[in-house]
């Protein structure tokens, strides 16, 4: 167990490295030159275009740049956005507000999906499945941002429930319709996965024999079942956090929450090298992490499953 | 909108940093709603020859922090912008001032840390002496990066770019929450005449500005200098009395690559005006654009100080007929197919589209739209002199006169002459025009220029002049826009 986790720490190192100098390379050679839109459409005077590159450190090799963008975050400098704030600071006020939404959505999504999984999944054919079905199948079909908008639409200018926009990020109230916008999607499909799993399961030999030793139905479903139904359900959940963390510019934009995602998408439209990368790269850190703790899971819930 | 940059002055220069800036700083001089020049924070500027300026200040003005405001906020302030040491994204502004070249040198360090042409005479009084006449230079006094600076500025520059202090109407109340808002509150010590009649100012900040006006169709969001394009057709419905359509100083233009031979054979002079004439713009800015640009008639929009009407004449008339004459007469499009470049990431589509379409159909000649995803390629394709066929060029206005939009470019080798448009008997007119003696004087030889321009060379069409969709809640009254597309602030009354 120990070495595993110390084996898949080391792998992170060359994944870091290689993310890391790969999306360098892709930012710098997005076309246009950051330096010179600056100056909007006006004519961008040389003698401050130069000494604003020398400044960034862009008049160098590409390699050396890289090199010293690199060897500044191993001592924890992230470096510095174009508009002269350091990318730390950037990120310390983005990754808080995406966290607490993408943790709220996942909540959602944990506690929700499974529930309403494993209820449908025994009681297959019932209305109650019949019922979950057909309204995860509309959440799937019907694109996010058409979801976000009728929601804001309705709740918000309608009926005039919620505020169109979140006001403060820090009140959790105001995050939760974007947090269920967010997580709807993955929400029907961890309906339907546990769900199918749950069904299948339920007609496996091992049940059968918990049943017919007579053990407790409440103990029939909640460690016998549950535990070899979740291994597919957690490997979902653990790569949809990541997704959730990045992956919200939509909802980010339509309930004007000032997260990583809208960061990010700026920060790519402006060829910011440094926050990109930055931002990319704490990213890449969650995948990593979230994916470990995945593989970690499946030892719990599956005892054959045993790490060297 | 988030302002890109530290609010220094000198280093803001776009939108949303520039609605800060304007209200956190007075300058010397500034516009009123109809776009007239006035005096602020000086008492007077006298000069004989437009080349040397006796400035006085008016007394007893302080900047937020109780400093007082001298000749020396101002002079010290806009050499320390104009060094080159200094990286200033405006300081280019200076460029006009004697010994300019000595602190910004086109290459190497500064050789002077201060302009030869600013001297302090006392304390409330300096003088400025330029290189060379220039009849507008009071009216480019208006810009910001005019602004004084406290002496607080020069201890720590990175802290004042987060906590300005300035001497304007409202002044910073707390931190600035970056990408949530930026507050301000009424400055008590405020001396000019345009008190505010509100309490103070709260900047919001959003990614979308969809998500802005559901905030300003329910009453979350007080005013918005723009709304949403796609909203252009509906949000009269929406709010009522309390949408705002007035035209600014911006204009839309298409532009011709010049540096490309083809392009800049003499006859293609005929081309460019015929194609121009093939453009029905008034039913495109009423269908496509659903009123939020007008028709042009020259590059100077109506509501800019020294628009004469008519410049572009019969050229801008919709004429099918002889727009095709024009072109035939011209030996045609270069390449029988004009490719017309625009930015899709602002909302150029709509008419981009319909341009080409009228092109096609009434100018007999092939033409498809170029979308580049983002404002930054374009540019870089722009200036790196890519270009092959027409490309979109707007404008928007640095001082509400006519100067800024003709001088800046259609001079030779200007800052922003994207079509290396160059003749020298225009070149001469507008230097005859920077010389004159008044600014009655100045705007007619630029306006002889400007219709020279496109009856006589047509380097760009002039398409539309923009318009500032805006609109305010409920719970505000009295707001009004000027021709920068800024609210009057001071005049702002909250509704009890």
């Amino acid at each position: 167990m120990g070495r595993f986790v110390a084996r898949r720490l080391l792998q992170m190192i060359p994944v870091f490295i290689g993310t890391t100098l790969l999306i360098f390379l892709m930012v710098y050679s997005l076309p246009g030159d950051p330096i010179k839109s600056l100056f909007g459409p006006k004519a961008a005077d040389p003698a401050t275009v130069a000494r604003l590159r020398h400044e960034y450190g862009l008049d160098k090799p590409l390699l050396e740049q890289y090199w010293n963008y690199i060897s500044g975050l191993f001592q924890g400098d992230f470096g510095q956005s174009f508009t002269g704030r350091p990318v730390a600071d950037l990120m310390s006020e983005a990754f808080p507000v995406t966290i607490r939404l993408a943790l709220l959505a996942f909540g959602f999504e944990v506690i929700v999906g499974i529930a309403l999984g494993v209820l449908t999944g025994m009681r297959r054919g019932k209305f109650l499945d019949q019922f979950v079905l057909v309204l995860t199948l509309i959440v799937i079909s019907i694109p996010v941002f058409v979801i976000g908008y009728v929601t804001q639409f309705l709740l918000g200018l309608k009926w005039k429930v919620i505020t169109p926009t979140v006001q403060d990020s820090e009140n959790l109230g105001q995050l939760m319709i974007p947090a269920i916008v967010l997580a709807a999607l993955s929400l029907a499909y961890v309906i339907r996965l546990t769900r199918t799993t749950v069904g299948e399961n339920l007609r496996a030999d091992y049940i059968r024999t918990a049943v017919a030793k007579g053990l407790p139905r409440k103990r029939v479903v909640g460690v016998h079942l549950m535990r070899n139904s979740l291994i597919p359900v957690v490997t979902f959940l653990g790569t949809d956090l990541g997704l959730l963390m990045g992956g919200a510019i939509v909802t980010e934009g339509i309930f004007n929450i000032q997260g990583v995602g809208f960061t990010l998408f700026k920060a790519i439209q402006t060829s910011e090298g440094p926050t990109v990368v930055g931002i990319v790269t704490v990213l890449v850190l969650v995948y990593l992490l979230t994916s470990l703790l995945v593989d970690l899971l499946y030892a719990v819930l599956d005892p054959r499953i045993r790490y060297a | 909108m988030e302002p890109q940059n530290p609010i220094i002055p000198s280093n803001t220069n776009e939108v949303g940093g520039g609605y800060i800036v304007k209200n956190l700083f007075r300058g010397l001089v500034d516009f009123d709603e109809k776009s007239k020049l006035r005096l602020v924070a000086a008492e007077s500027i006298d000069t004989a020859d437009n080349q040397t300026f006796k400035v006085k200040l008016k007394p007893g003005w302080k900047f937020h922090n109780g400093e007082d405001q001298t000749a020396a906020s101002f002079v010290d302030a806009w050499n320390w912008a104009a060094n080159a040491k200094n990286k200033q994204l405006n300081a280019s502004w200076f460029e006009p001032i004697k010994g300019y070249d000595e602190v910004h040198p086109a290459e190497g360090d500064p050789k002077a840390e201060k302009m030869e042409g600013l001297k302090v005479t006392s304390d409330l009084e300096f003088t400025i002496e330029l290189k060379k006449p220039v009849s507008t230079f009071k009216e480019q006094l208006f810009y910001d990066v005019f602004s004084p600076l406290p002496k607080a500025f020069y201890k720590d520059t990175k802290a004042f770019g987060e906590h300005p202090i300035g001497n304007g109407p409202y002044q910073q109340d707390g931190d600035w929450q970056h990408k949530v808002e930026f507050k301000t509150k009424k400055f008590a010590d405020y001396k000019g005449d345009d008190k505010p009649k509100n309490g103070g100012v709260v900047f919001k900040f959003y990614n979308k500005d969809d998500a802005a006006y559901n905030d300003l169709v329910s009453d979350k969001l007080d005013i918005m200098y723009q709304v949403p394009n796609s909203m252009a057709g509906q949000y009269q419905n929406d709010l009522g009395k309390r949408a705002i359509s007035q035209m600014f100083g911006g204009n839309t233009n298409i532009s011709f690559p010049l540096y490309e031979a083809e392009w800049n054979k003499p006859e293609k002079v005929k081309v460019r005006q015929g194609l121009s004439m093939a453009i029905d713009r008034e039913t495109i800015a009423k269908t496509a654009l659903k009123g939020s640009k007008d028709a042009a008639d020259g590059y100077t929009p109506k509501v800019v100080e020294g628009y004469q009407g008519g410049a572009c004449g019969e050229f801008c008339k919709f004429d099918p007929a002889k727009a095709k004459e024009l072109i035939k007469a011209g030996g045609g499009v270069p390449g029988n197919k004009v490719t017309l470049t625009y930015n899709a990431d602002g909302a150029n589509k709509e008419w981009a589209d319909a341009v080409c379409n009228d092109i096609r159909q009434n100018g007999g000649v092939e033409c498809v739209t170029d979308p580049k995803p983002t404002f930054q390629q374009a540019r870089a394709d722009i200036t790196e002199r890519r270009m092959k066929s027409a490309f979109r060029m707007a404008w928007v206005q640095d001082f509400p006169n006519i100067q800024n939009f003709i001088s800046a470019q259609y001079r030779t080798k200007a800052g922003a002459n994207d079509m290396e448009f160059s003749d020298k008997a225009i070149d001469e007119l507008m230097d005859k025009a920077d010389a004159s003696k008044t600014i009655e004087e100045s705007n007619k030889l630029y306006a002889e220029a400007e219709k020279k321009i496109i009856q006589e060379h047509m380097p760009s069409i002039p398409l539309f002049f923009d318009h500032t969709l805006a609109g305010y809640s409920k719970k505000v009254q009295n707001v009004k826009f000027d021709s920068f597309r800024q609210a009057i602030w001071t005049d702002v009354e909250v509704k009890k």
